[in-house]
């Protein structure tokens, strides 16, 4: 069976040690920080200039200085600490975040990611995230392994317009894990229970080694 | 020289003309300089370069000026809450330049701060660095964004002392103490305004010599994604 939204969450968090600081992006990557491990010491940014990022306020806790990069209301813990948006961009530009946990539109086989625009659509824009995959040490993109039309998501080159080039480590999908190594290659590392490597060839145009 | 106002309206007053470019503070609808906005629209002045992170919704923050379309251009990182925005983008009424957020926040810093440009890898490969100067620094490619100064730069802070030293607020910083910096005149608006020596100058966030004017505002403070949780019952 494929892994549901949740279960890629979970399996997203196992890339989390002890000590890490992390920048989570908005969908199934905001999931992540339900499955961080107990004995396991994290701290989650928020690119809007915050480092150790709370849980959602009670009713009565709502303070509207206090949001996070989605603009969501969120509370503060003892080790939080404020900044501005260009100290945040300088933990995340000079290589001080651990880990960036982000969705996806496209991947390449070798590490480039499109999740910013598509062309002909509304652009919203970027935000933060060209910031993050080019200054954060490692890169992992959680993403729903085709499209809604069943198209492959896994790509040799990105038809949409990069985020990113080279940039991606890691890609959990609904069907398995796999790894990149940036600008050479991409390999299947992992399997969702009861999918078939076949299953994922079908549905993957990038190529891949498998490595099981 | 006494930098206090009476209101948003006389600290902007002289300040405007049409053609200018404004920097504005906030992330979201989060410490937005919400009464100089108002004062902003109602000066009439036209044809504005707003930068700003983001453009406000359809009935608050800079969403206000493109009501009344007097804004021709944003430069922004991320404008997907508001509406108004996209019909007069799409009607190509309006043009827009995306900046990568922590470009944006450079940029703003860097102008500040009398440095003209910097290099970067964000963007390096995308088409954000097409027509930019690209250049090696131990092997890795970075493309040379350039500083950015406003005619005005407006902003909101928590607290601010008669001398203009601001202290803001949790994620309510955010963009405005670099636009503060990189503003030609800077006209800060806040909760509450003290008498010298009551705010620790260790923690001024925001130094006088960066604010030229100041108001004290009344601030709705709008919520966009009201998020909570629910007690579990004891």
């Amino acid at each position: 069976m494929p892994w549901d939204r949740n279960q890629m969450a979970e399996r997203a968090a196992q890339e989390l040690e002890d000590g890490f600081y992390v920048n989570l992006g908005i969908g199934i990557p905001t999931l992540v920080a339900n499955y961080i491990g107990e004995n396991i010491d994290v701290t989650l940014q928020s690119e809007n200039g915050m480092l150790g990022m709370g849980p959602f306020p009670y009713e009565d806790e709502i303070d509207p200085d206090l949001i996070n990069a989605g603009k969501q209301t969120i509370t503060e813990l003892r080790r939080t600490s404020y900044f501005s948006s260009a100290d945040s961009f300088a933990m995340i530009r000079g290589g001080h975040i651990d880990l960036a946990i982000l969705g996806a539109m496209e991947v390449s086989e070798k590490g480039d990611l499109a999740n910013w625009m598509i062309p002909g659509k509304l652009v919203k824009g970027m935000g933060g995230a060209m910031d993050l995959v080019a200054g954060v040490k490692r890169v992992v993109v959680v993403m729903d392994h085709t499209s809604k039309n069943g198209d492959p998501k896994l790509l040799h080159e990105c038809s949409l317009p990069l985020t990113g080039k080279e940039v991606v480590d890691m890609v959990i999908t609904n069907l398995g894990v796999f790894g990149i190594d940036r600008g050479k290659s991409m390999s299947l590392i992992e399997l969702a229970p009861d999918v078939a490597v076949d299953e994922i060839k079908a549905k993957t145009q990038a190529d891949f080694d498998v490595a099981l | 020289m006494k930098k206090i106002y009476p209101d948003a309206a006389a600290a902007l007053d002289g300040l405007t003309f049409d053609g200018m470019t404004v920097m504005s503070g906030g992330f979201g609808l989060c410490g937005i300089p919400e009464n100089l906005i108002v004062a902003l629209r109602d000066s009439g002045v036209k044809n504005i370069t707003a930068i700003s992170n983001n453009a406000g919704v359809d009935d608050f923050g800079l969403g206000l000026l493109l009501q009344t379309r007097q804004i021709k251009k944003m430069i922004s990182s991320y404008v997907g809450e508001n509406k108004e925005f996209e019909r007069q983008f799409l009607a190509g009424e309006l043009e827009l330049e995306f900046n990568p957020q922590g470009t944006l926040a450079e940029r703003c810093r860097a102008g500040g701060a009398g440095i003209p440009g910097f290099y970067t890898r964000t963007g390096v490969g995308t088409m954000i660095a097409e027509g930019k100067e690209h250049k090696e620094f131990a092997g890795e490619t970075y493309i040379l964004e350039t500083g950015l100064i406003a005619n005005l730069s407006i902003v909101k802070a928590w607290k601010a002392d008669e001398q203009g030293n601001l202290i803001y607020r949790k994620t309510a910083r955010n963009f405005n103490p670099l636009m503060a910096m990189a503003g030609e005149v800077t006209v800060a608006e806040v909760e509450e305004i003290v008498p010298l020596g009551v705010l620790d100058p260790d923690c001024i966030q925001t130094p006088g010599i960066f604010v030229q004017r100041l108001i004290l505002g009344e601030h709705e403070k709008r919520i966009e994604q009201r998020t909570i949780r629910e007690r579990e019952n004891a």
